[in-house]
């Protein structure tokens, strides 16, 4: 490592101001000093809506631990778009996300990826992760809430002669569920796994505002760990019968969708500068520059007409509208020109 | 997207009296200046509101458009100038043979003139931020130039293309050590305007980060001393590494084959070659006859239209085959990286022709030529402001006491023409 380091900074004497992965780039795609990339070298399609891409990744990515989940990105039209996935291969291999062709992304995954196509990524992340010790754990799922629970049952189920697991997983029908052949086939290999599957399209949802449907699969969920991935209801749901036991503790939740406020006809809202710690509440006309100087707030700014670009700032959550275009701006990270765009709803802001 | 913000943070944040605060937004699209240029006069503020409306829709047709094939060209751009610049500097380890030598400077050139116009100059305004690709963005981007990144785009996306040709206002009128025009009243120094502005065309980098680093305006007091020590630092940091880079590493090696005198040569040949392009190209943008400057009265009010109308009439192209475009970054077509300085450079090529139109039917002047005649006429005006405007009234007038003009003038005896 020590070797590589002082070849790669006697190497940049020569790229600069560039890096030497940027000049690596005119034969390499793979290389590049600010973004992370992978490989992709595996596409393997399960019907027409949905699609298990595993890639290599690129120097920079640290393994995953079963249940993370990490930012994918990909370019739509010359455009770079970000969603995150869970990781659903084991720890310790590669890693490996299955996606449903639901919005521009993952639809733009399931029907245009191939081997050796290039993923942008970010590092895995996340707390939705096995216990450090050896625990008996109820694992309930809906829909694509399975990817980051089959990544733990792969981890934990074929190396843990002790482990003891029970799945509740939901599905619309049987051609809508996602690993429904792997899990039957967990389900009747291993003993310490029990796996029960439930239709939805059939049988409705299961009701999970009271104890009673987990009573009858799992008597003893109190005493397990339990794990919950899927809709924002069946989250709800499941927090509130947790708690009312008295175990909020014991009940691991992952969200995925973050609660977007649709845009209001009364636009303008409350914008938070994070960094100055400062709030400032205005209306749908006023460009956030001006909302965040009159709030005392230190920003960075040029023109202040929308051309030089000296005033982006990176927008934390919410949406902005361009006061030119009318265009909305909604993107986590996204870079902002905050002299000619005022809020949509809350907004915040990393300044 | 994953854009670290330590750069955002870096960025300067100017300070600004109350009446430019006003400005913050969107230029209003009603209603009109106060003072418009003189040509522009014949407008009326109808006529000037829906001539900021039609630009606005050329600028909306682009942008919905903008995709993949756009992406796409930026990229092979920049795969082009690095190929080149590795090229030319390979050859050059081997320059004491003479096709080498000629190869290295030859592909040394390209890939400088690339980087700097084509790739570095429009990226940093920001014309490709919208792949949101952290390896071309205007946040991120350090071009192959002595001048830091961030510097000059305060002085120039700031500074320059939001006072385009108002005197006192935009700071490229004049560089400071030139009158290019004249509303600059006449100094002894201006005699020398002609040889300065030769000195200045081969080291030309060099000539612009001194002038972002805006001295004149620590002296005024606009600009802190602590800001102008961080500059100045920038710009050291810089150009130690231009310098060890272009003239110490590269010939380095090159002395394995005999080559280091050779390479460094070479190195700075490329590095004038490139200097002298982009001066010459730059001067053509609003230095050429007919080129309107401003009074800073034209920014009261001024709407969208008027700030479009001043765009045109303060900015010049050069005419010329797409290669020859590329060549100057599209600065080309300054008139229409004026009036959208953020739409994507290969753009301009289509857009220009409407424009253009859109000038004739409201009898504004839009001003274009071949690079040699907007050059010649960019040096003699500079040749012929070195000297008071009153010895060429008198010259052209065939009075005698020319001469005696220069000599008053040059004692302080009479008072130039003042703006």
């Amino acid at each position: 490592m020590g070797v590589l380091k002082a070849i790669h900074r006697a190497a940049s004497v020569w790229t600069s101001p560039a890096s030497p992965e940027d000049y690596l780039q005119i034969i390499n795609p793979l290389a590049s000093a600010r973004q992370l990339r992978g490989v992709v070298t595996e596409v393997r399609r399960h019907g027409a809506r949905s699609a298990t891409i595993s890639f290599r990744p690129g120097r920079g990515w640290e393994p995953h631990l079963a249940g993370q989940w990490a930012r994918v990105g990909v370019e739509i039209n010359g455009v770079r778009q970000w969603r995150s996935y869970s990781l659903s291969a084991a720890q310790g291999h590669d890693p490996e996300i299955t996606v449903t062709a639901i919005g521009r992304v993952s639809r733009h995954l399931v029907e245009h990826t191939k081997t050796a196509d290039v993923l942008f990524l970010a590092p895995p992340q996340g707390e939705f992760i096995l216990p450090t010790g050896p625990r008996p754990l109820l694992m309930i799922t809906a829909g694509s809430g399975i990817t980051p629970v089959m990544s733990m049952l792969r981890t934990l189920i074929p190396r843990r002669p002790d482990a003891d697991v029970v799945l509740i997983h939901s599905a619309r029908n049987e051609d809508d569920a996602l690993f429904i052949d792997e899990l039957r086939t967990m389900d009747r290999q291993y003993a310490g796994l029990t796996v029960v599957i439930h239709f939805t399209g059939n049988n409705g949802r299961i009701d999970f505002s009271n104890a009673s449907a987990v009573e009858t699969v799992c008597p003893d969920w109190r005493s397990r760990k339990a794990y919950v991935c899927g809709p924002t209801e069946l989250l709800d749901d499941t927090e509130k019968l947790w708690a009312n036991a008295g175990l909020p503790q014991g009940l691991q939740v992952e969200r995925f969708a973050p609660a977007l406020l649709a845009p209001s006809d009364t636009d303008g809202g409350t914008i938070t500068f994070a960094k100055s710690d400062k709030e400032a509440v205005c209306d749908g006309s006023t460009p956030i520059l001006e909302v965040g100087e009159e709030a005392g707030v230190i920003m960075p700014s040029g023109c202040r007409m929308g051309i030089c670009r000296t005033c982006l700032t990176p927008l934390v959550s919410g949406q902005v509208r361009d006061l030119r275009t009318g265009e909305i701006h909604a993107d986590e990270g996204e870079l902002i020109q905050t002299c000619i765009t005022a809020a949509v709803g809350p907004v915040h802001l990393e300044v | 997207m994953t854009i670290t913000n330590a750069s955002v943070i870096e960025r300067r944040t100017a300070i600004y009296d109350d009446t430019q605060k006003k400005r913050t937004g969107v230029l209003p699209t009603e209603g009109g200046a106060h003072t418009r240029p003189k040509a522009a006069a014949h407008l009326t503020d109808e006529q000037v509101n829906e001539l900021g409306r039609e630009l606005d829709a050329i600028r909306a047709s682009v942008l919905a458009e903008r995709g993949a094939d756009d992406a796409a060209y930026i990229r092979k751009v920049i795969k082009v100038a690095r190929t080149c610049d590795l090229a030319g500097r390979t050859a050059l380890i081997f320059g004491k043979h003479k096709p080498m030598f000629l190869l290295g400077i030859a592909g040394v050139s390209m890939g400088k003139v690339l980087e700097n116009m084509e790739i570095g100059h429009n990226v940093l305004h920001g014309q490709w931020d919208w792949m949101r690709d952290p390896d071309i963005h205007s946040t991120t981007w350090e071009w192959d130039f002595v001048a830091p990144a961030r510097g000059w785009q305060h002085t120039h996306n700031d500074l320059h293309h939001t006072y385009t040709n108002v005197m006192g206002k935009d700071r490229d009128v004049g560089y400071n050590i030139l009158r290019i025009s004249d509303e600059q009243p006449w100094q002894k120094r201006d005699i020398f305007n002609p040889i300065v502005n030769a000195f200045l065309a081969p080291t030309f980098e060099w000539g612009i980060a001194s002038y972002d680093l805006e001295w004149d305006q620590v002296q005024t007091g606009a600009k802190s001393r602590e800001q102008f020590d961080k500059d100045l630092e920038a710009l050291k940091a810089k150009a130690v590494r231009q310098v060890l880079k272009d003239y110490i590493a590269t010939p380095l090696v090159a002395t394995l084959t005999g080559s280091g005198k050779w390479s460094l040569a070479g190195m700075i040949g490329g590095n004038m070659v490139r200097n002298v392009w982009a001066h010459s190209v730059i001067f053509c943008g609003h230095f050429p006859d007919e080129v309107d400057v401003f009074t800073e009265d034209v920014l009261d009010g001024e709407t969208r239209g008027d700030w479009y109308i001043r765009q045109m009439l303060g900015s010049a192209n050069l005419s010329g085959s797409p290669l020859f475009h590329i060549l100057t970054g599209n600065l080309s077509h300054q008139i229409e990286h004026h009036l959208f300085p953020d739409l994507p450079s290969n753009r301009y090529i289509e857009v220009a022709p409407k424009v253009r139109e859109i000038c004739d039917r409201y009898n504004l002047h839009y001003t274009t030529g071949p690079l040699g005649t907007q050059l010649a006429q960019t040096w003699k005006k500079i040749a012929k402001l070195s000297l008071p405007d009153e010895f060429w009234e008198r010259h052209e007038s065939g009075k005698p006491g020319k001469w005696q003009v220069l000599r008053d003038a040059w004692k302080g005896r009479t008072t130039p023409k003042t703006a």
